[in-house]
């Protein structure tokens, strides 16, 4: 049967079971929109701003596994996209994003609303291609599903010029593709796990560091079980944090340059440094030359672009996470290493990650969600927020982190978050955010509003950029340039400490709140956290906004300075760079 | 820091040239030459990328190459067998009697054609290593310098067949 391009697009969507579309239209996509009208198997999602859309999508697809799928029109519609797809395609996300464009007689002709997505997105995606012809369209489609889906996972982007959606064709959508130049990794070099096993057994001081490959290949579960049998104790990335439970016997922390003293000594000490699904970003390694210095290296990823590019490895595995560590579980043996992992205890118990016990802190917070939330989704935006969320947090495998880990993307948690809601449902979604990032995408609180998704979002209000400005008071002399968001034209120039009197916050985020049709509620002291959370979670209608009045210049603590080796941390702030 | 050569095969198809020149500029890898053309196989074409880098970086830029998903194949010619080419047209702008008669000598001993001419002007071609290319061209300038009009081709590579000459 012949049908449109539009339609064909629309049953493509379908046999690749997508129920959930992240849709905002426009003159290029109109016939596509068309087709999707009234269709019941799959519920288009119209957020406020494409940034929103997009960054929903892949809170959609961390949250559940599925692939993300946007579609916008051309032009300012699909540019709109672009910090969305690199966020995205940096932590790994199954994305596809359609992106109407002009008709292919157009194309090139500097036509209204043109642009060359293609182009633009080539070095910040996966793969990205425009249909240039009807007949190629429900290949394209397949390819870009099993493209985002498989290997390293990531961002496609599909453009649809107009002639192609309105073109009639063939209704024929296949079932299974091969790519001669994509063949992802599907196996396990078995002679490199031994190798590696072998070094494993030698090992006095071995740790495992785990990355966001393990959360990714879902094998959290399976690493548990790795760790509980060798008695290896395991230090996380950002990314990875939760692939083994925060409060486990042998969890250390977080590695990086705000990770736990712990984890840092243990890297710096080790002997055998077992890492899987990591890109040893500089954030996690500090000075180079310095990281791990002892230590044999074995680097299981499934890119092998990944494998020593920063750091040199001992034993290279190119495989995916979950297979090799499977491919681990079959011949590993307990390690006897009491000595070493008591070491890692005792600095872990000698200097814990802690705040100040006055007041409102962050810390207070997060263990409030800890305590009140036992299944979840957290999202959360970037910046001291972000930081505090992957050092207090407590994951599991029924609390699970989304965060703009590699690209660090302000303004992702509020639509990450309705992503999620939407993609789960039945569990707890709650927002961890900043004033700043609050504001870069507060117009999808219209979204949560009309889609009646009861999220909850704390925002933790301290009336800067806290993060830079943490940055400014420690290494930068205390210079407060553009991190005040109270500043108003009255303030003194340079001026570089918050005031008693400083001006009022603008928004006011209840108000604001109130305004969406949200609910807003303001906590200004500890002992008003656990009623703000049970008021939030009987609201089952609609988000929750709680803004959290915390100290103007509370810090994040521990931090390695730049440029120094990763267990040479600053532990408390006081007195620092004065 | 060491001259280097990859073959490449790709798909012929419209944004894989951009994709791979993108790769480099994006990464700051440095590309001495690139030629591409299409191969007895209408749907691949195939690419000659010669550069200079140090051993890690070039095995990055191979990896890197690798998991473009429009790359079919990478092959490192840097240390097999093989020959190569590369086209080069030197035009001589302002010659007098005494450069003509250098030029049809250079043209003699070095086995370089001289293709075109019009009495100043003389058109020299030389299909050869990139390396000899590159004498050529400083062997021009030392007598020449100013009045050379260059294009160059880039390398193209085939795996030998039988010898180990390059």
């Amino acid at each position: 049967m012949e049908i449109t391009g539009a339609e064909l697009f629309v049953k493509a969507l379908k046999e690749e079971n997508v129920t959930t579309l992240f849709a905002y239209p426009g003159g290029q996509a109109m016939d596509l929109f068309h087709a999707l009208y009234g269709e019941k198997g799959i519920d288009v999602i119209l957020p406020r701003h494409e940034q929103g859309l997009v960054h929903a999508a892949d809170g959609y697809a961390r949250s559940t596994g599925k692939v993300g799928v946007c579609l916008v029109t051309s032009g300012p519609g699909a540019t709109n996209l672009v910090t969305g797809i690199a966020t995205a395609n940096y932590d790994s996300v199954p994305m596809v994003c359609f992106t109407g464009q002009v008709s292919t007689a157009l194309i090139g002709n500097d036509a209204f609303q043109e642009v060359d997505i293609v182009g633009i997105t080539r070095s910040i995606c996966k793969y990205a291609v425009t249909v240039r012809k009807r007949e190629d369209l429900a290949e394209t489609i397949k390819k870009a599903f099993y493209i985002a889906r498989t290997g390293k996972p990531g961002v496609v982007v599909v453009d649809l010029p107009k002639d192609i959606q309105r073109a009639f064709g063939s209704d024929f959508y296949p079932k299974e593709i091969a790519i001669r130049s994509y063949k992802p990794n599907t196996s396990v070099h078995m002679g490199q796990i031994n190798k590696a096993l072998d070094l494993l057994s030698g090992a006095k001081k071995p740790v495992f560091l785990v990355g966001g490959g393990v959360n990714i290949a879902h094998a959290g579960k399976e690493m548990t079980c790795l760790a509980e049998l060798t008695g290896i104790p395991v230090i996380t990335t950002i990314m990875g944090k939760g692939a083994i439970p925060s409060e486990h016997d042998l969890y250390v922390g977080n590695i990086g340059i705000h990770g736990s003293f712990a984890a840092n000594s243990a890297i710096s000490n080790c002997d055998l440094l077992f890492s899987i699904g990591t890109r040893f970003n500089d954030r996690i390694t500090g000075k180079i030359e310095a990281f791990a210095p002892h230590a044999k290296v074995i680097h299981i990823d499934i890119d092998a672009a990944s494998i020593s590019r920063n750091i040199e490895v001992d034993i290279p595995i190119v495989a995916d996470a979950g297979n090799a560590i499977a491919a681990l579980l079959e011949k590993a043996k307990h390690l006897d290493i009491s000595e070493w992992v008591e070491q890692i205890r005792e600095w872990k118990r000698n200097y814990p990650l802690s705040m100040k016990e006055e007041g409102l802190t962050p810390k207070k917070i997060i263990d409030a969600i800890n305590h009140h939330f036992k299944e979840a989704v957290i999202t959360t935006d970037v910046g001291q927020n972000q930081l505090w969320a992957t050092q207090f947090l407590a994951l599991n495998e029924n609390r699970q982190m989304l965060t703009s880990g590699g690209l660090g993307t302000m303004g992702y948690g509020l639509p990450a978050a309705i992503g999620a809601k939407l993609g789960n449902p039945n569990k707890h979604v709650i927002v961890i955010s900043g004033d700043g990032g609050m504001q870069m995408n507060i117009q999808e609180m219209a979204t949560a509003v009309v889609y009646e998704l009861p999220i909850i979002i704390c925002i933790l209000n301290n009336g800067y950029l806290g993060n830079v400005r943490q940055w400014q008071e420690l290494f930068y002399d205390r210079h407060y340039s553009s991190t005040c968001l109270r500043f108003r034209r009255c303030c003194e120039i340079g001026c570089s400490q918050p005031k008693h009197d400083c001006p009022e916050y603008t928004p006011d985020f209840v108000r604001l709140a109130e305004s969406y049709g949200a609910k807003g509620i303001r906590v200004t002291k500890a002992e008003d956290i656990e009623t703000a959370f049970e008021t939030a979670e009987k609201n089952t209608k609609g988000p929750t906004v709680i803004e959290f009045i915390i100290d103007r210049e509370i810090n994040v603590m521990p931090i390695v300075p730049p440029g120094n080796p990763l267990n040479n941390m600053i532990l408390e702030s006081e007195g620092y760079g004065e | 820091m060491k001259k280097r050569w990859i073959c490449l095969l790709v798909e012929n198809e419209i944004g894989v040239l951009a994709r791979i020149a993108g790769l480099f500029s994006a990464k700051s890898y440095n590309m001495d030459s690139l030629t591409v053309g299409v191969t007895e196989d209408s749907s691949i074409s195939r690419m000659t990328i010669s550069l200079t880098s140090d051993e890690k970086t070039f095995e990055q830029i191979k990896k890197q190459l690798s998991r473009s998903i429009e790359v079919i194949k990478v092959v490192d010619y840097t240390d097999l067998p093989i020959h190569m080419k590369e086209i080069l047209f030197v035009k001589v702008h302002g010659c007098t009697e005494e450069d003509i008669r250098e030029l049809f000598r250079i043209s003699e001993v070095f086995d370089v054609p001289i293709i075109d001419y019009d009495g100043t002007t003389v058109l020299l071609e030389c299909t050869r290593t990139e390396n000899k290319n590159d004498d050529m061209i400083r062997l021009l300038k030392q007598r020449f310098a100013g009045r050379l009009e260059i294009v160059r081709g880039g390398s193209v590579a085939i795996e030998a067949v039988s010898s180990c000459e390059r």
